[in-house]
C-alpha cells in the first residue's frame, strides 16, 4: 500500500463513520482542507462546523454538542488545538464530554513552516488530565482502527497525527486495541536484546529501519509501537525490562511529558532498575523538512542506533 | 414548595436571598454579592420560563441552562432547590467534602447541571453547542447561558458572539448579569466593556436591556427572546446591583467574594426579611 499521513486516513475514516453514524459531526478552525475533515464536510455539509480562526470556541461548542448526544470530533494542528489548554481542560476534560480532539501536523514531522506551528508538548499537557485518552497511530491501518475506536468510546480523545506520509508498518489484519502496546518487530531467535526500543507515531519508520540494521550488525533488538499513549501499556514495559539491557524511546515530542516520561514512569513505579534512553526534542525546533529536522534533533535511524548501543554514563 | 405555584415570586426570592446568605455564612466562603443581583433572574427562569422536569433532570425535550458565571452558584442551587431538582435542607452542604454543592457547579455531582463552570468565559461556546445539537434534531428546546459582566472580558466570549449568529442560533439566549462589579473593582475601571449594547448588536445579535430585579419585566423580556425565530441569537442586558437586597452589601466589592460572619448574616437576613 502507498505510503500515507495519519491525518489522510482520519479524514477517510471519518467519512466511513459518518455514513455509518448521524450522530458523527466535524468542527474546524479555518484548517479543515489541512486536518482532512474537508471531504466530510464535503458530504455532510449540515454535520461540519466551521468556527473560524478560533479554537476556544470550537472547542466549547464541540463540548455542548457531545453533552447534547453528539460525537464531534474537533480538529486543528496539534499546537493549536492544545494550546487552547483551559477549555480542554473545563469543557472537555472536567465535563467528561464525549469530544474527539483532533491534532494534526504534530512535531518536527510539519516541517518548513517551522516552530510556531509545531505541537512538541501537546500529549505532555494532556496526560495530566484525567480521563483523556491519548492515541498516536503509526499508519494509515493502525489510524483508522484508532479513530473507529474513538467514535464508540464515551469519553475525551485526543487523536494525534501527522502531516507527513507514512509506510503501512502494520498488517492488514492487525487489532488496535487501547491501552496496549503491539511489538512491531523483533530480532528473529533472540532471547537477549542490547535494547527494546518504543516509538510513537512520526519517527515509528526510523526505529524499524534501526531494529533491522542492528540486526545486521549482529545486535538484537525489538521496536515496540506506543499508540496508546494514556492509558499507557507499563506492562509491556515491565516485559522489556526483563529481557533488554536498556529501553530506549523515540518521539516526535519532547521529551519531557510524553512517551518517555510515561516509560521512566512505568519503570521506575516497578522498581525494574533498566536504563532508559529517551530520544525527543529538548528544545523549539525550526524550519526545513521534516526528514533534516529528524536527522538535526536526532530521530533518525542512525540516532536510534547509537541510542542503542552507545554506552551509558 | 415549587416556584410554579408560587402566587407571590417576589416573597419567595426574599427566602432565597435568606437562604444565600445563610449557605454562604454555614459554609465560611463563597460569593454573596453576585450571587444575590442574579437570584432574580435564575428565580424566573426556574419558575416560570424553563421547559423543564425537575424530577427527571435528563428529560431530553428540557431547555438547557448554563450559568457562566459559575462562582454565583448559591443563587443557582437556591433557584433548583425550590424548583424540586434537591430538598431545601441540602443547600447548607455547599461547600462541604462530599456534597453535590461544590464551590463552582459540577455537572457530575448535581443532576440538572448542565455543564460544569466556573472557569470563566467557557459558558456560552458550550451553550452555542448545544444550540447547534438543537437545530440538527429539528427540536424547540432553548438554550440559556447566564454571564457575567465582568466574564465578558475573556476573548473566548467574543469568539461564541461571534459565531452564533453565523449558524442562525436563535434559540440561544445570552443573558447577562450586569452588576458592573467584579474583584479589583467596578467593571467600568478594571477593563471596561461598555458600550456592551452596542457592540452584541454589531456582532448580529437581538439585545433587550432591562431591570435585572424587576421580576414582571424580567419574564416579558425572557418569553420574548424565548418565541425568537427570526435567525438572531437573543441577549437579554439585565441590568443588577451586586449585592442586591442587603444595603451593607449593596455595590460593596468587598462582598464579591467574602463569607458573612454570623453577626453579619442575621443583619443581612433581618433587612431581607424587614423588605417584606
Amino acid at each position: 500500500m502507498a505510503a500515507k499521513a495519519t491525518r489522510e486516513a482520519f479524514g477517510e475514516a471519518l467519512v466511513a463513520l459518518g455514513e455509518k453514524n448521524p450522530s458523527i459531526v466535524a468542527l474546524d478552525a479555518d484548517l479543515s482542507k489541512s486536518t482532512m475533515t474537508a471531504a466530510f464536510a464535503k458530504k455532510f455539509p449540515k454535520r461540519h462546523f466551521d468556527f473560524g480562526i478560533a479554537e476556544q470556541n470550537m472547542i466549547g461548542a464541540a463540548a455542548g454538542l457531545a453533552l447534547s448526544g453528539k460525537i464531534p470530533f474537533a480538529a486543528s494542528f496539534a499546537c493549536f488545538l492544545v494550546g487552547r489548554l483551559e477549555p480542554i481542560r473545563i469543557a472537555v476534560a472536567y465535563n467528561d464530554s464525549n469530544v474527539k480532539l483532533v491534532g494534526t501536523h504534530a512535531g518536527l514531522g510539519i516541517g518548513e513552516d517551522g516552530t510556531s506551528q509545531m505541537g512538541l508538548e501537546d500529549v505532555g499537557a494532556l496526560r495530566s488530565l484525567p480521563g483523556m485518552v491519548i492515541l498516536q497511530p503509526a499508519d494509515a491501518v493502525e489510524t483508522v482502527q484508532a479513530v473507529e475506536w474513538a467514535a464508540e468510546h464515551r469519553g475525551p480523545v485526543y487523536l494525534r497525527l501527522t502531516r507527513q506520509k507514512m509506510e503501512d508498518v502494520h498488517a492488514p489484519d492487525y487489532k488496535f486495541e487501547a491501552g496496549k502496546a503491539d511489538v512491531l518487530w523483533t530480532s528473529e531467535g533472540a532471547s537477549h536484546f542490547q535494547a527494546t526500543i518504543f516509538a510513537s507515531g512520526g519517527p515509528v519508520p526510523q526505529a524499524l529501519a534501526a531494529a533491522r540494521d542492528l540486526r545486521s550488525r549482529g545486535f538484537h533488538a525489538r521496536l515496540v509501537n506506543c499508540c496508546s499513549l494514556a492509558p499507557f501499556d507499563s506492562d509491556a514495559v515491565a516485559r522489556a525490562a526483563q529481557d533488554s539491557e536498556r529501553l530506549v524511546c523515540v518521539e516526535d515530542h519532547n521529551v519531557v511529558g510524553a512517551l518517555g516520561s510515561a516509560v521512566c514512569e512505568a519503570a521506575a513505579s516497578r522498581g525494574l532498575g533498566v536504563p532508559v534512553v529517551r530520544l525527543g526534542t529538548r528544545s523549539f525546533g525550526e524550519s526545513a523538512t521534516a526528514a533534516e529536522l529528524y536527522e538535526k534533533y536526532g530521530l533518525s535511524a542512525d540516532h536510534i542506533i547509537e541510542a542503542c548501543l552507545r554506552p551509558l554514563g | 414548595m415549587p416556584v410554579e405555584s408560587a402566587r407571590d415570586l417576589t416573597s419567595l426570592t426574599r427566602q432565597m436571598r435568606v437562604d444565600i446568605i445563610r449557605m454562604i455564612e454555614a459554609a465560611g466562603s463563597g460569593h454573596p454579592g453576585g450571587s444575590l443581583s442574579v437570584i432574580d433572574l435564575l428565580a424566573v427562569l426556574y419558575g416560570r420560563v424553563l421547559k423543564h422536569d425537575p424530577a427527571n433532570p435528563g428529560w431530553q425535550e428540557r431547555d438547557r441552562l448554563i450559568l457562566s458565571k459559575g462562582h454565583a452558584c448559591p443563587a443557582l442551587y437556591c433557584a433548583m432547590a425550590y424548583a424540586g431538582y434537591f430538598p431545601r435542607e441540602r443547600l447548607m452542604t455547599l461547600r462541604k467534602l462530599g456534597s453535590p454543592l461544590q464551590g463552582h457547579p459540577d455537572r457530575k455531582r448535581l443532576p440538572g447541571i448542565e455543564f460544569s463552570s466556573g472557569s470563566l468565559g467557557q459558558g456560552l461556546s458550550a451553550g452555542l453547542g448545544m444550540a447547534l445539537a438543537a437545530k440538527l434534531e429539528g427540536k424547540p428546546w432553548r438554550t440559556y447561558v447566564i454571564l457575567g459582566d465582568g466574564e465578558l472580558q475573556e476573548g473566548q466570549c467574543w469568539e461564541a458572539f461571534m459565531a452564533a449568529p453565523k449558524f442562525g442560533l436563535d434559540n440561544l439566549v445570552a443573558v447577562v448579569d450586569f452588576n458592573n462589579g467584579q474583584i479589583d473593582g467596578p467593571v467600568s475601571e478594571v477593563m471596561p466593556i461598555e458600550p456592551l449594547a452596542e457592540k452584541l448588536k454589531a456582532f448580529g445579535w437581538s439585545v433587550q436591556t432591562i431591570d435585572g430585579h424587576d421580576l414582571d419585566r424580567i419574564e416579558a423580556c425572557l418569553r420574548a427572546a424565548a418565541a425568537a425565530e427570526e435567525g438572531h441569537p437573543q441577549a437579554v442586558i439585565a441590568k443588577t446591583i451586586k449585592g442586591k437586597g442587603v444595603s451593607f452589601m449593596e455595590n460593596n466589592i468587598a462582598w464579591h467574594g467574602s463569607a458573612p460572619k454570623k453577626a453579619e448574616a442575621d443583619r443581612a437576613v433581618a433587612e431581607i426579611l424587614g423588605g417584606r
